[in-house]
């Protein structure tokens, strides 16, 4: 009930800041017909549209976190959220309050980016469905990650760190290269980070093949529960000064 | 049970102490004004009271409740406080329906609620506009609405006619007294007088410390001042900066 009357203030004061909702969703899909008719040039595997959209629609997601983190940031420095920390909410309704709503961004984000690559000339078929059913938890990732960073550093701060984060997950996660031709330290980096397993996870499903997808869902898994314990404990700290 | 209870209350911020050793009690339905001058503690000592600042000593009661462990006072709790605390992007409507559902009241019981405020504070002309549109005084208004609507057992009013006009400043004196008695009120403000008017009793905070406690009448008979103005003087006389 409080969860539900929180996310729907989240939603509100999401939707009426529509231009940067336009960006993160706009940007993706603009990079995704660059990439499209980069690749009717020059024809490499990496960027074959299955291959290329299921690292756009993980990546996207980092707008998800620079939301998230932009919000909570923007609430805590109000004097708004101080007050709200007076009323009986709990942390716990606090993070769903800011989850539930950037689930739902995330949702109309990989409809977006599949949407796209069908017009773009990708065969629809059900994998196209269970990917964007896969790429809900995987969003779950990011949120985390945009609640704990929205949790400890303020907005101009939240600004700055996602133009470095979105870089990391950008060329950790295989979409721009091929990390087994890499290979050596740099694999093993991208790989102790989620973002290549979340790709991975994607296209496997995407391709239907689905041989050894189970261990990059639970690295995805792990992490998000990592980071969502930390931000709530972050949260429960700032909810006492 | 009282209203509220301190306990030897600490507060320091580094090495500097806000709240310092607070021992008071406050009965339900007391009407307890918190006068002292700017950083005396008095925002600090609310903020604890409230749950939002942990105490570096001491311990705090707020009906009953240890405020550093047990939150179930929260619900019976509002506050306005010094700063004003809308969300900006909501309006004047849908900030003071989400106050009211979030302390449990349903859709409908929590849309008739927001009616009745925006009615009783005059905001009905701005009713859908956004808190951020509205002027200074006018979210100050709509923010202590927001401390009124979910009924409070304890209401905190941290400098409630901060940036009112003087019709809005005595109508909002004119609400408050229709509380007195019925909820116990904690209020700050730097208008004497009406403290002075309507406070049961009167705490005067020095440094983070009670200077003195108890009626206007018996404040006046203890510095042996008539104005209350000299009292306040004199019971917040600075030391000498250390
Ligand atoms: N977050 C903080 N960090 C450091 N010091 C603080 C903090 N909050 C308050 N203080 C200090 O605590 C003291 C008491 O501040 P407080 O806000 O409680 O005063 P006040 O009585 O409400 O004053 P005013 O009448 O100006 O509102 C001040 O010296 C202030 O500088
Ligand atoms: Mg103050």
């Amino acid at each position: 009930m409080n969860i539900s009357v929180f996310s729907s203030r989240n939603s509100k004061e999401i939707i009426r800041d529509p231009l940067s909702i336009a960006f993160g969703i706009g940007l993706p899909l603009i990079l995704q017909i660059f990439v499209s008719a980069l690749q009717n040039k020059i024809g490499v595997d990496i960027f074959k549209i299955e291959y290329f959209t299921s690292g756009i629609a993980v990546f996207s997601f980092s707008f998800v976190s620079l939301f998230s983190g932009m919000l909570i940031s923007k609430d805590r420095t109000s004097s708004f959220l101080n007050k709200l920390f007076s009323s009986p909410l709990s942390a716990f309704e606090y993070i769903l309050g800011y989850t539930f709503p950037m689930l739902f961004i995330a949702i109309i984000q990989s409809v977006c980016c599949f949407a796209l690559s069908i017009a773009l000339g990708m065969q629809f078929n059900a994998n196209i469905i269970y990917a964007v059913i896969v790429l809900i938890p995987v969003s779950l990732l990011f949120i985390a990650i945009g609640i704990l960073l929205g949790s400890l550093f303020n907005d101009k701060q939240v600004g700055g760190i996602f133009a470095g984060f979105a870089q990391v997950v950008a060329l950790s996660s295989g979409m721009w290269f091929d990390l087994n031709l890499i290979g050596g330290v740099m694999k093993s980096i991208c790989y102790a980070l989620p973002f290549a397993h979340a790709v991975d996870l994607v296209k496997g499903v995407v391709i239907g093949n689905y041989s050894g997808l189970f261990i990059h869902f639970i690295w995805i898994a792990v992490y998000t529960v990592v980071i969502y314990i930390l931000a709530v404990k972050v949260f429960k700290k700032n909810m006492k000064n | 049970m009282k209203a509220i209870e301190t306990l030897n209350l600490s507060k320091a911020f580094k090495k500097r102490k806000a709240v310092d050793g607070l021992t008071l009690s406050i009965e339900k339905g007391e009407f307890f004004a918190l006068l002292g001058q700017n950083g005396a503690g008095k925002t600090t000592t609310i903020k604890i009271l409230c749950g939002l600042s942990k105490p570096t000593e001491g311990k705090a009661f707020v009906l009953g409740k240890d405020v550093s462990s047990d939150d179930s006072f929260k619900e019976k709790i509002n506050v306005s406080p010094q700063e004003t605390a809308v969300a900006p992007n909501l309006s004047v409507y849908e900030n003071l329906k989400f106050i009211a559902e979030i302390y449990g009241n349903k859709r409908n019981a929590a849309s008739e609620k927001a009616e009745n405020m925006i009615k009783y504070f005059s905001l009905s002309e701005r009713r859908n506009d956004k808190a951020k549109t509205l002027s200074g005084g006018m979210q100050r208004k709509l923010s202590i609405a927001m401390a009124l609507i979910t009924d409070p057992e304890v209401l905190f009013l941290d400098e409630p006619t901060l940036g009112l006009d003087v019709r809005a400043r005595r109508e909002l004196w004119e609400k408050i007294k229709t509380l007195k008695g019925k909820v116990t009120i904690i209020l700050t403000t730097h208008y004497l007088e009406e403290a002075e008017a309507l406070a049961d009793r009167i705490c005067i905070m020095n440094r983070g410390r009670i200077s003195e406690i108890g009626t206007v009448q018996e404040l006046k008979e203890k510095t042996g001042k008539d104005n209350f103005e000299d009292v306040f003087l004199m019971l917040t006389e600075q030391e000498d900066e250390l």
